[in-house]
């Protein structure tokens, strides 16, 4: 027996280390990108289109290019369910095997991780959302949220109300209303809104939505009523937003001063107000429908042979789908960034860093990558991560989503101040964070 | 000082100033405690007939309402164009299936269960909502759906009713929901309190082997309860994604049935009926005249504090059955 059981264990041993070069092998092979989606729960709603935009546009690259200058993509989905305690469940599961970035897709879930990315060597995006403060390359350098800041959105929204009301002295005595999830994500643009309603002279209205009942809004439409805001901006997620245009339109709330942030202006956010919904305004910074080469592309080597998650064609092009394709060529264009930056073929974490920090898609790059006007030209540098790019206004038409306005710059006077001198009380009151030591490459 | 006026003068201020805003913000917890009543109302139901907390209750709902939108599009997507007799044909087919359930609930989950002790039957509850959870999201994926209110023929608009000066908007679709949820309390009322069927569940709740020895069927009286559950799952699915949309946030509402069950006693079905309506006017009120003073967003557990300061005089709830155990 005892011969056998060497032999059988020599076999086993000889196996297993032949194994390891297998497996290294086909980590070195390809550039492990994580998606940390939501296709179930109470966020679902917004999570799903986001996802399957995300997912569509890296396996493209697969199917058309073979990757990232040949290196394929290993793309895999992590559940969150927008749950922040499985979002960091999500991200200890993922950081061994080498991310080239995180994406957390929750501001409660980026929040916790941004302490962990600079131990961890692993580059976070959270675009257009997450920390605010975080733009802040200086005290964040692990951290990116490009292309602009919940802060800026907020201001774009006080800027175009200004706009309507005949210019920024005319917001004296108005009545602005910040109907938002009370959560992290949701408070985020407190700060800059109260800065603003002291400089200009306006009343902020806060209408905290607790997660329990997104979809019981009917007291808070009742403060509605008695405080008569004149405007109302809406940082809401999930259930949330299609529940708060409805009961607008249920109370006549005149939808034409109702605007959400870019996150609450999801096709399915605006279908279920019917009738009622004509009007409702959003920000938005990426094109919607299918008139792009890029989204064509999708279609061609992804939707149509099966290998997407759309449970319809006609959902291909809806705003948050390409709102997460957009996010996806973020990730790819630092991918391709960090392995020339580099020289290498498989890039990690650290090189992605490197990558995201020395971004620059022009719109002539937007071109070539077949999204030309798809949204904004994109630039980060080592202090800037974040861009403060324009926006601009979509309004729902019944049927769809229709762009409205010209991009409108952020008021970054307000803005970049504050997100200064909030990054540096983060720092200051996270004991022990560390200084900046990562150097800057030449192009960033 | 200031304070104290806030919070003992003020509110009454406001509600003298403007008395159409308080009839508005009285018929809005009228009509949300008739809701409440509603999801408490399945509940009750089902404790009433096993004993049981029956955790899935929540999911029920979501069940049902997916159920319907998804027949009705089957219906669509098999040429059936009229979408009056479409969604009606769906209505039909998710009974059918809220039966069915019962009746496969009844068979897998508490047949093998019976004599056990009640947190038995509540843990196996847990997994039918984890059980429910999966295979919707498999069978109707996870998108957020439209509820079928104009192809059931749910009236749309509004009424205004002018008042003390003021307007009262009257949601014709909330009206509808606050008369068909008093009538299907009142029938379930009657049902279950007024026939053999209800004197027999309350048997069953007693004790199962009591009334497996005096004849009583306990696999009927599951199968009639939990479809009973079932159908009252649908109607708050319905009135409830008419109000928003159909997805799994829809869950999140059942929570709304705690306070009111603890308010009005796990046993009792007017108790439900009460303790809906309390709990629905009284956080609508709190929210509106004192909401402010603690940063709004306080009705998500204003009930509970209500429905805890009801405990401390009544411990069974409001028509809750005072249980006395000899030792």
């Amino acid at each position: 027996m005892r011969p056998r059981f060497f032999a059988l264990a020599t076999a086993a041993a000889v196996l297993a280390g032949a194994s390891l070069p297998a497996s290294r092998a086909v980590a070195q092979d390809s550039i492990y990108v994580p998606l940390f989606t939501y296709r179930t729960g109470p966020y679902a709603g917004s999570g799903i289109p986001v996802a399957n935009g995300m997912h569509d546009y890296l396996a493209m690259l697969n199917e058309r290019d073979g990757g990232i200058n040949g290196v394929k993509l290993n793309v895999e989905e992590c559940e969150t369910g927008y749950d922040t305690k499985k979002g960091v469940e999500c991200y200890e599961s993922v950081k061994g095997k080498h991310p080239a970035v995180i994406n957390p897709y929750s501001t409660g879930i980026t929040l916790e991780l941004i302490p962990r990315a600079a131990v961890d060597k692993i580059p976070i995006l959270s675009m257009a959302y997450g920390l605010s403060a975080s733009a802040d390359g200086n005290i964040f350098p692990w951290i990116f949220n490009p292309p602009l800041t919940y802060w800026d959105g907020a201001s774009v929204f006080v800027r175009y109300v200004a706009s309507k009301e005949g210019g920024m002295d005319k917001l004296k005595g108005k009545k602005l209303g910040l109907l938002h999830l009370d959560a992290p994500y949701g408070k985020e643009p407190i700060p800059v809104l109260q800065d603003m309603a002291k400089k200009y002279g306006f009343q902020l209205l806060l209408y905290p939505v607790p997660g329990k009942e997104m979809q019981n809004q009917g007291s808070l439409w009742l403060n509605v009523r008695r405080d008569r805001p004149d405007y109302i901006y809406i940082q809401g997620w999930g259930a949330m937003n299609p529940t708060a245009v409805k009961e607008a339109a249920k109370v006549g709330f005149p939808m034409d001063h109702l605007m959400g942030v870019w996150w609450s202006g999801g096709d399915d956010d605006a279908r279920p107000a019917g009738p009622g919904g004509t009007g409702y305004l959003s920000l938005d910074f990426n094109g919607v429908g299918t008139d792009y080469p890029v989204i064509q592309d999708i279609l061609k080597y992804v939707v149509d042979k099966g290998k997407s998650q759309v449970d319809s064609k006609s959902r291909v092009g809806e705003n948050l789908y390409n709102r997460g394709v957009f996010n996806a060529m973020l990730i790819a264009e630092a991918i391709r960034n960090a392995q020339q930056l580099t020289g290498k073929k498989v890039v990690v974490g650290e090189d992605v860093r490197r990558g995201f920090e020395s971004l620059n898609i022009t719109e002539a790059r937007l071109k070539e990558m077949g999204a030309p006007n798809f949204a904004p030209p994109v630039h980060l540098t080592c202090a800037d991560h974040n861009g403060h790019h324009a926006v601009f206004v979509v309004r729902w038409d019944g049927t769809k989503w229709v762009k409205i306005s010209d991009w409108i710059e952020p008021i970054k006077e307000e803005v970049l101040p504050l997100i200064e001198q909030t990054a540096k009380e983060y720092a200051e009151k996270n004991t022990g964070w560390p200084k900046r030591t990562e150097p800057c490459d030449k192009s960033s | 000082m200031h304070l104290l006026y806030q919070i003992f003068v003020d509110p009454f201020v406001q509600m003298g100033t403007a008395p159409d805003l308080l009839a508005q913000t009285l018929w809005e917890g009228l009509v949300s405690g008739v809701l409440y009543a509603l999801i408490a109302l399945g509940f009750v139901l089902i404790f009433k007939a096993s004993g049981v907390f029956n955790f899935a209750q929540g999911i029920m709902v979501v069940f049902a309402a997916l159920t319907l939108v998804g027949l009705y599009q089957a219906m669509t997507r098999l040429g059936v164009v009229n979408p009056t007799i479409g969604a009606y044909l769906a209505l039909a087919g998710t009974v059918v299936v809220m039966f069915l359930l019962a009746v496969g609930v009844e068979r897998l989950v508490l047949r093998p269960l019976v004599n056990q002790p009640d947190i038995v039957l509540f843990m196996a509850t847990f997994g039918l909502t984890y059980f429910l959870i999966g295979f919707g999201e498999y069978v109707f994926g996870g998108d957020p759906q439209v509820m079928i209110a104009d192809q059931l023929h749910l009236p749309r608009g509004r009424i205004d009713v002018h008042v003390f000066g003021g307007v009262v908007q009257m949601q014709k679709i909330d009206i509808t929901a606050a008369v068909i949820a008093s009538v299907l309390v009142a029938a379930l009322a009657v049902f279950f309190q007024k026939t053999r069927i209800g004197r027999a569940l309350r048997a069953v709740a007693d004790s199962h082997r009591a009334a497996l020895s005096v004849g009583i069927s306990l696999e009927t009286i599951w199968v009639i309860v939990w479809f009973a559950a079932g159908i009252v799952a649908l109607a708050t699915g319905i009135m409830w994604g008419a109000r928003s949309d159909v997805s799994f946030a829809l869950e999140i509402i059942a929570l709304k049935a705690l306070p009111v069950l603890i308010l009005g006693g796990l046993t009792s079905i007017p108790g439900a009926i009460v303790g809906g309506l309390i709990i629905g006017l009284s956080e609508k009120i709190g929210e509106l005249y004192w909401g402010p003073l603690l940063g709004s967003g306080i009705e998500s557990w204003l009930a509970y504090v209500i429905a805890l300061v009801f405990l401390l005089f009544r411990p069974q709830g409001l028509f809750g059955e005072r249980i006395i155990e000899r030792v």
